[in-house]
């Protein structure tokens, strides 16, 4: 611990912080453009500038270790004319055309150049012009605005792991850029905007649309992948203008993924605004009454067994909670909320969540990775865990495809026998994880999405067990979801019941005429040729594959349209809210069942969200504590027996694609573009 | 006054004869009145009408779309949307005003960093229909072009205190 003096209130602090920490700690503000806490340290900026005593100068202190007895002064006219004369000197080369900026309204050079700035310049000369690069098609750049603070270049490089920018030319004559034109091949790239304090870099899709005191700001949960980072939707009127990160130290840092942060525009394009009803072939508008009655006439024709559900990717908690009660009441086992086929074990929760929890990636020294890409599966936790290997002592082993995963990785194996190779000790990779005090495995849907996905189970169970990874608290068992609905599903249960069949079984019997009826809660990723005669009732947001096989379409709500619970992989249970309404006749998801139920005549034992969450958490614990991991007790699960030799595939093909939001978004059909054209050798700009 | 007074100037009707000789007095002087709308009285620089969106001399639209008069504007009269335009500069895709709305208070031509948005000399712009008085960018630009001489003159006589 050193001792301080901060504008002459002693402070003790830990050895090692910065004097800028320091001045945070004793709640002084510093102005900076370069320095980032989640970043090296630049000091290039020179905005944070203080005076200490007995030194001949400021000191920059976000460079500045603190030390034993240091006299530091925040508030004095030395410091007031030092930062004054900084923000000049960044003000020469700034164009000022915050009126045609984008970060105008929200920007830290405005701000800081308000508070500590001078209000007048001397420099009468002409500016400096950049030509603008090019980074693909989300970063827009505007590179006359630069400041050159290099937040861009240390995120990028420190962070996402791709060393695509950089900085040619010194002082005036320095530009940022990727060298050689090139698009950005990060699936964080987009993080890059947030950090840049100037509107150099701004949201290509996002150019001009709207400017950030028009928007209203609702904090939610993200559905793109099983990740749950937390973000902020930005709205104005019925349309959702952005999504941006908010801070979860356990989930998301600050971060989100590209995928989270543009596929937003696809919530404006091929939505189901009212309900259809099939006649004489075609998809003809009804309403809702027609839609139910011609769901009701089906059902009562049928019987109970001969009814099946699955449940999609993108489904909320409430909903699957209610198309449970619904499909149960009406006597069917055959639920499934498994759509991928992935062969997980509803019975046990430590079976099929992410044990050791985002954050505890960091205290892990040893992984081990089984059939997934998390780079593309879940982008946010493969930041942490470049984070924690680029801190050393962190051996990767890859049982699958080997991919880039922008951190040293070893492809130890490819399928199930180099995963029993391992287990008896017969592999190289053994003896890593037996010296390992805290290992880890990651078990991706590529390794249990196939037939004998449940012995696969089995196997990486017994290797947790075999290397000590679930002990005393620390439990390195770890399923990777890809889908948002997946962990609240096997919560409330959503697995084939007594005699029940799951997707594949609900499939078959569609196709060979013993499911009547399939209701499809936002299902668009099974095989829609094979649902057969049967009777399809689609329920969702979006025109995909499953709406278009549908013979009732109920519009449904889309993620920043309800107000509705989430379980991402850890999981832990979060609250998502309603940032604008559904459009047109389109109803949140759980009200849709509800009425249907009154239709049916097996009325549902709730009427508001509070009696359905109530009933959630009756189903599950996981539910009551909202935005905490409850606690897991280990147990058995998975099964054993012969594997299929096939090595393990990679559960996402196309990161930028994967659910129908982002499948109809603009911005998501560029980027799937610009990574074909840089897999194939081109620079994804046209270039 | 007396009761005699009083009678001899109701028997002898003072108060019209009174009241007539003002009118004929008036009857000479100079006329205060004009004959509008053949005459029109006349008009400050800062003399705040209807609204118009200016060009540049070389016809290049001058609102940027910062979208600083709808964030100003008290009585919300201003809707904008914008957009990249097909060479990415910043352009309005939408600029209405609801001239229903507007106060007239004039802070959006004092908020706009071009000068596009200007208050301008015409206060004659009433209309048959409500409709009518829902200006869009069309009509604004419009106006822009009719009026342009006397903004310009009226903002080069107003510059020297802004």
């Amino acid at each position: 611990m050193a001792k301080l003096t901060i504008d002459g209130e002693e402070i003790e602090v830990e050895n090692g912080l910065s004097v800028l920490q320091a001045c945070e700690i004793a709640g002084k503000e510093i102005p900076r453009f370069c320095y980032h806490e989640r970043l090296s340290v630049a000091g290039n900026c020179r905005m944070c500038l203080v005076e200490m005593e007995k030194s001949p100068k400021p000191i920059a202190s976000c460079a500045m270790p603190v030390g034993e007895g240091m006299v530091i002064r925040t508030n004095t006219e030395l410091v007031r004319k030092a930062r004054q004369g900084v923000m000049e000197f960044l003000l020469i080369n700034h164009p000022l055309d915050c009126p045609i900026c984008d970060q105008g309204g929200e920007c830290d050079l405005q701000d800081q150049a308000m508070a500590y700035g001078y209000d007048r310049s001397r420099f009468h000369e002409n500016k400096r012009a950049v030509k603008d690069k090019d980074l693909g098609p989300l970063v827009g750049t505007n590179m006359t605005r630069c400041i050159h603070c290099t937040r861009c270049i240390r995120f990028t490089t420190e962070v996402a792991g791709v060393e695509e920018l950089g900085a040619t030319g010194r002082s005036e004559h320095m530009e940022v850029g990727t060298y050689i034109e090139k698009a950005l091949t990060s699936e964080l790239s987009g993080n890059i905007i947030d950090l840049c304090p100037v509107g150099a870099l701004t949201s290509k899709p996002y150019a001009f649309n709207a400017r950030s005191w028009e928007l209203v700001r609702t904090e939610s949960v993200d559905v793109m992948d099983a990740v749950g980072s937390n973000i902020r939707i930005d709205s104005r009127g019925g349309e959702v203008m952005r999504v941006l990160p908010t801070l979860n130290e356990d989930i998301n840092e600050e971060w989100i993924s590209d995928k989270t942060r543009f596929a937003c525009d696809g919530l404006k394009r091929q939505r189901l605004d009212q309900p259809y009803v099939r006649r004489d072939g075609k998809l003809q508008p009804a309403s809702w009454d027609d839609a139910f009655a011609a769901i009701a006439g089906r059902i009562k024709s049928s019987s109970g067994d001969r009814i099946a559900a699955i449940a999609g990717d993108l489904a909320d908690c409430e909903a699957m909670q209610s198309l449970a009660d619904l499909i149960k009441a009406l006597g069917s086992p055959h639920i499934d909320c498994r759509q991928d086929g992935a062969r997980l074990d509803a019975s046990t929760r430590a079976g099929y969540v992410f044990n050791t929890s985002i954050a505890g990636i960091e205290n892990a020294d040893a992984c081990l990775l089984v059939g997934t890409n998390p780079r593309h599966e879940a982008p946010i936790i493969n930041a942490r865990l470049r984070k924690r290997s680029i801190r050393g002592g962190f051996p990767v082993g890859v049982v699958g495809e080997q991919v880039d995963l922008t951190y040293k990785t070893e492809l130890i194996g490819a399928g199930p026998q180099s995963l029993e190779d391992i287990l008896e000790g017969r592999h190289g990779f053994s003896a890593t994880l037996q010296v390992a005090e805290r290992p880890m495995i990651i078990v991706g849907q590529g390794a249990l999405a196939r037939s004998d996905g449940a012995a696969v189970l089995g196997l990486c169970r017994a290797i947790a067990e075999r290397f000590g990874m679930v002990s005393g608290d620390w439990n390195g068992f770890n399923i990777l979801h890809r889908a948002a609905a997946r962990v609240g599903g096997l919560d409330l249960g959503l697995v084939p019941g007594d005699g029940g069949r799951d997707v594949a079984g609900i499939l078959d019997g569609a196709s060979s005429g013993d499911i009547d009826l399939v209701y499809l809660l936002g299902a668009d990723e099974i095989d829609t040729d094979r649902l057969g005669k049967a009777f399809v009732v689609y329920q969702g947001h979006h025109g995909d594959a499953g709406a278009h096989r549908a013979d009732v379409i109920l519009p449904g709500a889309a993620y920043t349209e309800k107000d509705a619970t989430y379980v991402n992989t850890e999981g832990r249970a979060q609250h998502g809210r309603r940032a604008i309404f559904p459009p047109g006749d389109a109803r949140e998801d759980w009200t849709i069942l509800r009425a249907l139920s009154d239709v049916l005549g097996c009325t549902l034992g709730y009427d508001n969200i509070t009696q359905l969450r109530a009933r959630m958490e009756e189903a599950s614990p996981a539910f009551a504590a909202i935005g905490e991991i409850p606690h897991t007790a280990w147990g058995d699960f998975g099964t054993s027996g012969t594997m299929d030799p096939t090595p393990f595939g990679l559960p996402v093909e196309n990161f930028y694609m994967t659910d129908p939001i982002s499948r109809v978004s603009e911005t998501m059909a560029k980027c799937s573009q610009m990574a074909a054209d840089t897999r194939s050798g081109k620079t994804g700009t046209d270039g | 006054m007396s009761l005699l007074t009083r009678s001899a100037r109701t028997l002898f009707l003072g108060e019209l004869l009174y009241g007539m000789s003002l009118t004929l007095r008036y009857f000479f002087k100079r006329k205060v009145t004009i004959n509008y709308p053949y005459e029109k009285g006349p008009l400050s620089p800062r003399f705040r009408g209807e609204h118009a969106l200016r060009r540049y001399p070389n016809g290049e639209e001058r609102c940027i779309a910062c979208k600083l008069c709808e964030a100003i504007c008290p009585a919300q009269a201003i809707t904008i949307e914008a957009e990249p335009r097909d060479d990415g500069s910043r352009r309005t895709t939408r600029y209405d005003i609801d001239m229903t709305k507007c106060i007239y208070c004039g802070f959006c031509e004092e908020a706009c960093p071009v000068d596009a948005i200007v208050e301008g000399p015409n206060f004659e712009f009433a209309t048959e229909t409500r409709e009518e008085l829902m200006y869009n960018k069309d009509k604004l630009l419009a106006n822009g072009e009719r009026w342009e001489p006397d903004l310009a003159a009226r903002l080069e006589a107003d510059a020297p205190y802004r």
